[in-house]
């Protein structure tokens, strides 16, 4: 029963989310292109089945990893767990000791990021457009080290307490410079990547994870720190696609090489 | 009947796939270094069977409704040639998908408090809820008008690095003259209003007006709407700041 009343509950939460979206895309269909949708009834299921998809998801989530990974999140950043070997909490915070932090962030920061349904979208999308040479799981795979990198990293700034600003304005920095290099095709996807990683599953534990650590390092505040490993597992998986283009093309590069010499 | 199941039992397969590396990061933390038992494995069990459902139904409506309409509007946006009425749908979509999103409402609320603690605001309900709501709907405006800018510059062909890279530019001098406790919010506002319906959606719309239009090629120019979508936020939440 009490299931239910959450399923509810949450059918009627994800449908507040569909609405507004419902309304303008049927209002422009019926009020500016006025043309009937082709395959109306097939539409309509689809979108049905979005939402009941969504709201199943979202109840697993809640229901299962999402206590489960915050509990972990606090217990993996708790003192009594950081320096388990020391007879004492010592003064001054050394950010070797937070290895299995850094460990856990990149795990579930890759894991999280190959389950999320809109990268899955986009993969889907850039399979088809460019003809299978992008493959889904390459993009997701890409993207998932981008934002293990990133997560990584920005668990290592909460413990540090170095500015936030310095990381992003040197990421952006290097995104500029592998514009030059990188192949045309792969430059607007990889634009795209940034924004996709960090939505339904990833947010909400990696949320946990930078509060957990914020509110527990002493001179850190969950207010001020807690924020900005979204921006670095938005900002790595740019990095991380375009140099997987680069290095595609490269291997390709060196294979062709390799023919023309060996017919020589 | 027989065809469908077997294209959902598909998906189901692919969906355990994708969660089990999931289930492997906590099953290894949780056993092997933090070394305690998994609380509820029932309940889990039942929660992983629900993920996997919901992403099964989710995958299979993409497929069915979402990826085409969004296509069939480009289309049909393209054959009839108004410029005006494609970028007022784009402002809407990038609007209304924004304005309603869960987590954007959540972190709006963050920041008030943020601003309240840091005395940029009163501590009162009301000053933190008028904040609130101001920066939502700047959020939504600036999502809106980052789609539209991104389907002006698929009609127009403008190469996107040029955009972005000037968007990054205004980011990293906004920076430099932002309050220091609205910076975190703006960058990691860029991450949150982008939502798992709006992102197949927009993406579908793009591929299909790049597609449709004579000159474009749908892999450089049919991408990138979310990228606009993930930028805008910041510099418009930074603005937001420097106004109070």
């Amino acid at each position: 029963m009490e299931f239910l009343v959450a399923l509810a509950y949450g059918f009627v939460a994800t449908l507040k989310d569909v609405l507004p979206i419902a309304i303008v895309i049927f209002g422009f269909q019926l009020l500016v292109i006025r043309k009937s949708i082709p395959h109306l009834k097939k539409v309509l299921f689809g979108f049905l089945y979005v939402l009941i998809g969504l709201v199943l998801f979202l109840q697993g989530l809640e229901q299962a990893l999402f206590p489960l990974g915050k509990l972990m999140a606090a217990q993996l950043t708790d003192p009594a767990f950081i320096y388990k070997g020391l007879a004492a909490i010592p003064d001054v915070i050394r950010w070797q000791d937070y290895m299995w932090v850094y460990i856990f962030a990149a795990a579930i920061g890759f894991s999280t990021t190959i389950a999320e349904p809109s990268l899955y979208a986009v993969a889907i999308k850039a399979e088809e457009v460019s003809g299978g040479a992008i493959s889904v799981w390459g993009l997701r795979i890409a993207v998932a080290i981008g934002v293990a990198i990133g997560i990584s990293l920005g668990t290592f700034r909460i413990i540090t307490g170095t500015p936030l600003h310095y990381y992003i304005m040197a990421g952006y920095v290097v995104v500029i410079i592998q514009t030059f290099y990188a192949p045309k095709l792969i430059i607007a996807l990889a634009y795209d990547s940034g924004g996709v990683t960090t939505s339904t599953v990833t947010v909400p534990l990696v949320a946990a994870l930078g509060l957990g650590l914020a509110s527990t390092i002493p001179g850190r505040s969950p207010l001020l720190d807690g924020f900005g490993l979204i921006a670095f597992a938005s900002l790595f998986p740019i990095i991380s696609v375009m140099a997987y283009a680069q290095l595609s093309e490269w291997r390709e590069k060196g294979q062709k090489q390799k023919v023309t010499k060996e017919h020589d | 009947m027989r065809a469908q199941f077997s294209i959902f039992l598909g998906y189901f397969l692919n969906s355990a796939r994708d969660l089990a590396s999931i289930i492997a990061v906590i099953t290894f933390f949780q056993l092997i270094v933090l070394q305690q038992p998994i609380p509820n494995a029932g309940e889990i069990l039942g929660g992983v069977l629900l993920v996997m459902l919901g992403l099964t139904f989710f995958i299979r409506g993409l497929e069915m409704g979402l990826f085409p309409i969004g296509e069939t509007m480009a289309y049909a946006f393209a054959r009839k040639g108004s410029v005006f009425w494609l970028l007022l749908f784009a402002f809407c979509l990038g609007f209304g998908t924004t304005v309603a999103e869960p987590a954007l409402i959540a972190v709006a609320q963050e920041a008030a408090s943020v601003a309240a603690v840091g005395g940029v605001i009163a501590q009162t309900d009301a000053a933190m809820n008028s904040y609130a709501n101001g920066l939502r709907y700047t959020v939504a405006i600036s999502v809106g008008f980052a789609i539209l800018v991104g389907v002006l510059r698929i009609l127009k062909g403008w190469p996107i690095h040029y955009l972005i890279v000037s968007g990054y530019i205004a980011v990293v001098l906004m920076t430099t003259i932002a309050p220091e406790e609205i910076i975190g919010i703006a960058y990691d506002s860029g991450g949150v209003t982008t939502s798992t319906i709006t992102v197949p959606l927009v993406t579908a719309l793009g591929v299909g007006l790049a597609s449709s239009i004579k000159g474009r090629n749908p892999m450089v120019d049919g991408f990138g709407l979310i990228a606009f979508a993930s930028l805008t936020p910041m510099i418009f939440v930074m603005a937001y700041g420097m106004t109070f």
